[in-house]
């Protein structure tokens, strides 16, 4: 067991961990401190597969943006002074029983299946080719997806706007 | 066993797919249900960005990891707009309760 194990079974913990307390808190805003960890700890893990800049990417939008929309979000549509700011659950425990089965199908299907695994060298840095790829092949998606940012930049704006009465 | 391998990263994107799927089953309120889907769209992009770090560095799915994310993105911020209509409408954010489109 060298480093790089015990480093990937920490974040595994880590963002597990986390992500249970995610979908199992009553408090609301709890839940939304818990997801900040288990962003962390995917960013972690996508910087100990090597994928750099998906890593700080990773922290940037989520951390940076997403997180700050949902406590913004959290914030804005609970009744803070009223104290209620919990959240029901419905049909825990034949959800529980539903999603354990699945759960298991899951790791079965991931245990069992023969994946082809050829590791490969780390590369230094997947910036260039990343850069590189998204303005050569990819660069239709590239540009359809800031058409998309902008058309839900305007659809949000226009939907979360307060009707002057 | 103990080396971490593809197999290791399958099994922990299969566990938070599952966490946020029992999230979006089990809660009412609507901004729950919006945190489980971005644990699940995370398991989803472990997937990719595993898959290409152990097919020989293909640089595919990174970008596809990458697209996953500019996506959340917008799906949060257009979510957040509809969930702060609701609120406006029916005072509350339940999905049990929110059963029609106009008043």
């Amino acid at each position: 067991m060298n480093w790089y194990d015990i480093i990937f079974y920490l974040f595994a913990a880590l963002v597990l961990v986390s992500g249970f307390l995610v979908v199992t808190a009553k408090n609301i805003v709890h839940a939304a401190f818990y997801l900040l960890f288990t962003f962390f700890g995917v960013a972690g893990i996508y910087a100990l597969l090597g994928a750099d800049f998906i890593s700080i990417v990773q922290i940037m939008v989520y951390v940076g943006g997403i997180l700050v929309l949902i406590l913004f979000g959290v914030m804005l549509t609970n009744k803070i002074t009223n104290v209620d700011i919990r959240t029901g659950t419905v049909k825990v425990l034949p959800a529980a029983i539903v999603i354990g089965i699945f759960a298991g199908a899951l790791l079965a299907l991931m245990v069992k299946t023969g994946w082809y695994s050829n590791p490969g060298q780390i590369p230094e840095t997947t910036l260039p080719v990343l850069g590189k790829t998204l303005i050569t092949q990819y660069v239709l998606i590239f540009e359809l997806l800031g058409m998309l940012l902008l058309v839900a930049l305007i659809g949000a704006a226009s939907i979360a706007r307060r009707d002057k009465e | 066993m103990l080396v971490v391998g593809l197999t290791h990263y399958l099994v922990l994107s299969a566990f938070l797919f599952s966490l946020g799927l029992y999230g979006i089953v089990t809660r009412k309120n609507a901004i729950m249900v919006l945190m489980g889907i971005e644990l699940m769209l995370n398991a989803a992009n472990i997937n990719f960005v595993a898959f290409s770090r152990y097919g020989n560095y293909g640089i595919g799915g990174q970008l596809a990891a990458l697209f996953v994310i500019i996506l959340a993105a917008a799906e949060a911020a257009i979510a957040l707009a509809i969930v702060l209509n609701i609120y406006k409408t029916f005072a509350n954010v339940d999905v049990d309760d929110i059963n029609n489109l106009k008043e």
